[in-house]
């Protein structure tokens, strides 16, 4: 099977490599420009393409809670997006926290055809915080990461042991750092905004002391840790420190971190309700520079989809998350390229070369040998976001309606296209 | 038509009808001059409530939904009156939680009680924003009949009419001092009447231990922070104690109610401090001889009787002034 992507803009992580015809065979990409036989052909007339991106954190809900999304919806999702792998969070239900539920999560979304599936695994049984894993025979089934995210791991000694174990094994920690108790029942940022609304607040400290902690721990064991969802300027400023100290780790942002703040509740909408909350201008912009300067590593979604009826509840009761996975690239490409914080090949190498090498896998490029696993992206036509159209099951986003540029247009994965807007 | 009913001169307005719907949900998008025709409006209606027959035909043909999600007999009851004694219908959906079953969302509950087509909600719900989240998926007026730590705009309101009637020949707000004292950080009495006294013209002193005195509530305009309660009293023209509710409170934030009681209870002596003609307030029910000293809350200065009894007038005066004209 050999195919030619004619007239590209091709741009990855390494830079702009001009216009050109891409070659993809058998699943890999041969070249530019080489001309020949072919079996397929597209015609993307100027429009960017790249490899797909690789999104760290996502929340497929599949085993347990399809209401909300599965594999199909939450992979092609994924797709739509521009995402050709995605890292699936532990916390379904079950839990994945045994051998057998990765391995059958993996043989069914080979099934699928869709972005590549590399499940992370649970760091304690039922995330309870309790009792580690089997991380050897969860990576052995296919498990790439190990995190409770969703709740973080409260107690220092059992989050100790997991960055020992890991380390010898070389699987990647992945934590969602809120001191529970500093957290409390906050539902938003701690500050004037949740004062004046009278909602309970969650701080900057409850991140910070966390953060600490866990950074700390990485330094002690050697372990890879990388810190999820990163919301402050003092989380930061934590990570900078220990990153200067020669600590392993790396650190994440999401998509409605980068671009909201916490005056978006003054609506008391839970469409805004996310954990960590969303902060204040201040904490955008050191999360904007942090992911221009290369503090931050990567941009995951923490595409988190619930169901309709659940974020129609009150401020208390509705469940935290957005899902992401789709609006991801055309907002950040939109709000960040678009003013100015940062470069397109910037922002790309942030959701390619970034999170590969997070994972200590080899950086997606446009090089001849590599996976053709990429995506087709129109810079110029502006879209409104319609939440109706999109192939997750969460159909409600904080951008609804918002016009945006950088969508999508089609996403090969191996070669073969699973995706055309 | 009711007897008698028509002696009593309501004030006619304008239809309101025109404009965009008006809501009660804070006080953001209300204006002092509306404030003052309102407390206009509740004299008048303090009158109809002296006559034989407290009633008028004011808003015959309205409904009424009372959607309160949270239990408060006292305040359910003194929308109730306020409405009925302007003759609209009442439909109460008050509920202990149980008529919301924990799988449906609040749309949907709203859109259920909705089908029944009220003119106006009053909303209560333990939850801040709720009314706010209501008030997008309903045609209908909607008050706020206090939402989670947000607001209780009517409470406000009545505290500050009974304050604006405890002096004869009451000149305005400019230039009086409201001290609130107690647990600030939980209370949407705090927030409303801070709201609401400033945006008329006067200042407010909050004040309470540094565990209850959340520091980013300085940043409200009009509104200082304060923790010594005697600094807090100075000149003090209204004092207004807070109930503290103890079984709400997460531990830590009182060591013990001896030692709340010891430091920031209202007195006799602790008043001495403010203005000489100082008035005392408590949005009630009051945990007597803990925030407030008992004998003081029996003083001629203690206003928590007419607070209660100003309730109905004001509700009738909201309701009056948000729906009239609807039609
Ligand atoms: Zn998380």
């Amino acid at each position: 099977m050999r195919t030619a992507i004619r007239n590209a803009r091709l741009v990855d992580g390494l830079g702009e490599h001009g216009k050109g015809d891409l070659y993809l065979k058998d699943g890999r990409i041969e070249g530019v420009d080489l001309g020949g036989e072919v079996d397929e052909e597209y015609d993307v007339a100027g429009h960017l393409v790249t490899p797909a991106f690789i999104d760290l954190h996502a929340h497929l809900r599949e085993p347990g809670q399809e209401v909300k999304e599965d594999l199909e919806s939450g992979l092609g999702a994924a797709v739509a997006g521009g995402f050709g792998t995605v890292v699936s969070m532990a916390n379904t239900s079950p839990v994945i926290d045994e051998p057998g539920l990765v391995s059958q999560l993996v043989e069914k979304a080979q099934g699928l055809g869709l972005a590549r599936l590399r499940p992370a695994a649970a760091l304690s049984h039922g995330l309870a915080g309790q009792r580690l894993t089997d991380f050897a025979a969860l990576r052995q089934a296919g498990a790439v990461m190990i995190t409770d995210d969703g709740i973080p791991v409260n107690d220092g000694h059992l989050m100790r042991r997991a960055c020992e174990y890991a380390a010898e094994l070389g699987l990647v920690i992945q934590t969602h750092s809120e001191e529970p108790s500093l957290r409390g029942d906050g539902v938003m940022n701690e500050g004037p905004v949740s004062q004046r609304l009278g909602l309970p607040g969650n701080p900057v400290a409850a991140e910070a002391v966390m953060v600490y902690r866990d950074c700390e721990l990485a330094l002690l064991t050697g372990c890879r840790v990388h810190i999820a969802h990163v919301s402050s300027r003092r989380a930061l400023q934590v990570i900078e420190s220990f990153k200067a100290a020669g600590a392993p780790v790396t650190a994440e942002v999401t998509p409605h971190h980068l671009t909201l703040t916490d005056d978006c509740l003054t609506s008391f909408d839970p469409v805004y309700k996310v954990a960590p909350p969303l902060r204040t201008g201040d904490d955008v912009a050191a999360l904007r520079e942090g992911l221009a300067g290369g503090l931050v590593d990567t941009v995951g979604t923490d595409h988190a989809p619930h169901t309709r009826a659940e974020k129609e509840r009150d401020m208390l009761e509705a469940p935290f998350g957005i899902a992401n996975l789709e609006v991801a690239f055309p907002l950040l490409y939109t709000r960040l390229v678009g003013e100015g914080v940062l470069s397109l090949p910037t922002l790309l190498e942030r959701l390619q070369g970034g999170p590969a090498r997070v994972m200590g896998w080899e950086p997606p490029t446009l090089e001849p040998g590599k996976p053709a696993d990429l995506t087709v992206i129109d810079l110029r036509s502006e879209l409104p976001v319609e939440p109706g159209t999109f192939r997750t099951k969460a159909k409600f986003t904080p951008w609804d309606g918002q016009l945006l540029t950088g969508w999508p247009v089609h996403t090969f994965i191996g070669g073969r296209k699973v995706f055309e807007r | 038509m009711i007897p008698g009913s028509t002696a009593v001169a309501i004030p006619q307005r304008e239809p309101v009808s025109k404009g965009p719907r008006k809501n009660l949900l804070d006080f953001a998008d209300w204006s002092s001059e509306e404030v003052i025709r309102l407390f206009e409006t509740a004299d008048v209606m303090a009158q109809v409530l002296t006559r034989t027959i407290k009633k008028v035909p004011a808003l015959q043909g309205f409904s009424v939904g009372l959607l309160f999600f949270e239990n408060s007999t006292r305040t359910r009851l003194s929308f109730e009156r306020a409405a009925r004694a302007q003759s609209a219908d009442v439909m109460n959906f008050a509920s202990g939680g149980s008529s919301m079953s924990k799988g449906e969302s609040l749309k949907d509950t709203l859109r259920t009680l909705d089908a029944m087509q009220a003119d106006l909600y009053v909303v209560r719900h333990h939850a801040s924003g709720v009314p706010h989240q209501l008030s997008r998926w309903t045609d209908a007026v909607v008050v706020n009949a206090g939402d989670g730590r947000r607001a209780h705009p009517t409470q406000a309101l009545l505290d500050a009419y009974t304050f604006r009637n405890s002096f004869p020949g009451f000149d305005g707000f400019a230039g009086k001092k409201l001290t609130i004292v107690g647990d600030i950080a939980h209370s949407r009495v705090a927030r409303s009447n801070a709201e609401l006294w400033t945006m008329l013209g006067g200042e407010v002193v909050l004040c309470g231990p540094a565990t209850l005195l959340p520091p980013e509530l300085a940043e409200l305009p009009g509104v200082k922070l304060n923790a010594r309660l005697d600094e807090a009293i100075e000149g003090a023209h209204a004092i207004m104690a807070l109930r503290l509710q103890l079984e709400r409170m997460r531990p830590g934030l009182l060591p013990s109610a001896a030692e709340y009681a010891a430091r920031y209870q209202i007195t006799e002596r602790i008043v001495a401090g403010a203005h000489p003609d100082a008035v005392v307030m408590h949005p009630g029910p009051m945990n007597r001889d803990l925030e407030i000293e008992g004998r003081l809350a029996d003083s001629p200065r203690a206003l928590v009787e007419k607070q209660v009894a100003n309730g109905v007038p004001v509700r009738m005066a909201v309701l009056y002034s948000l729906l009239v004209g609807k039609r």
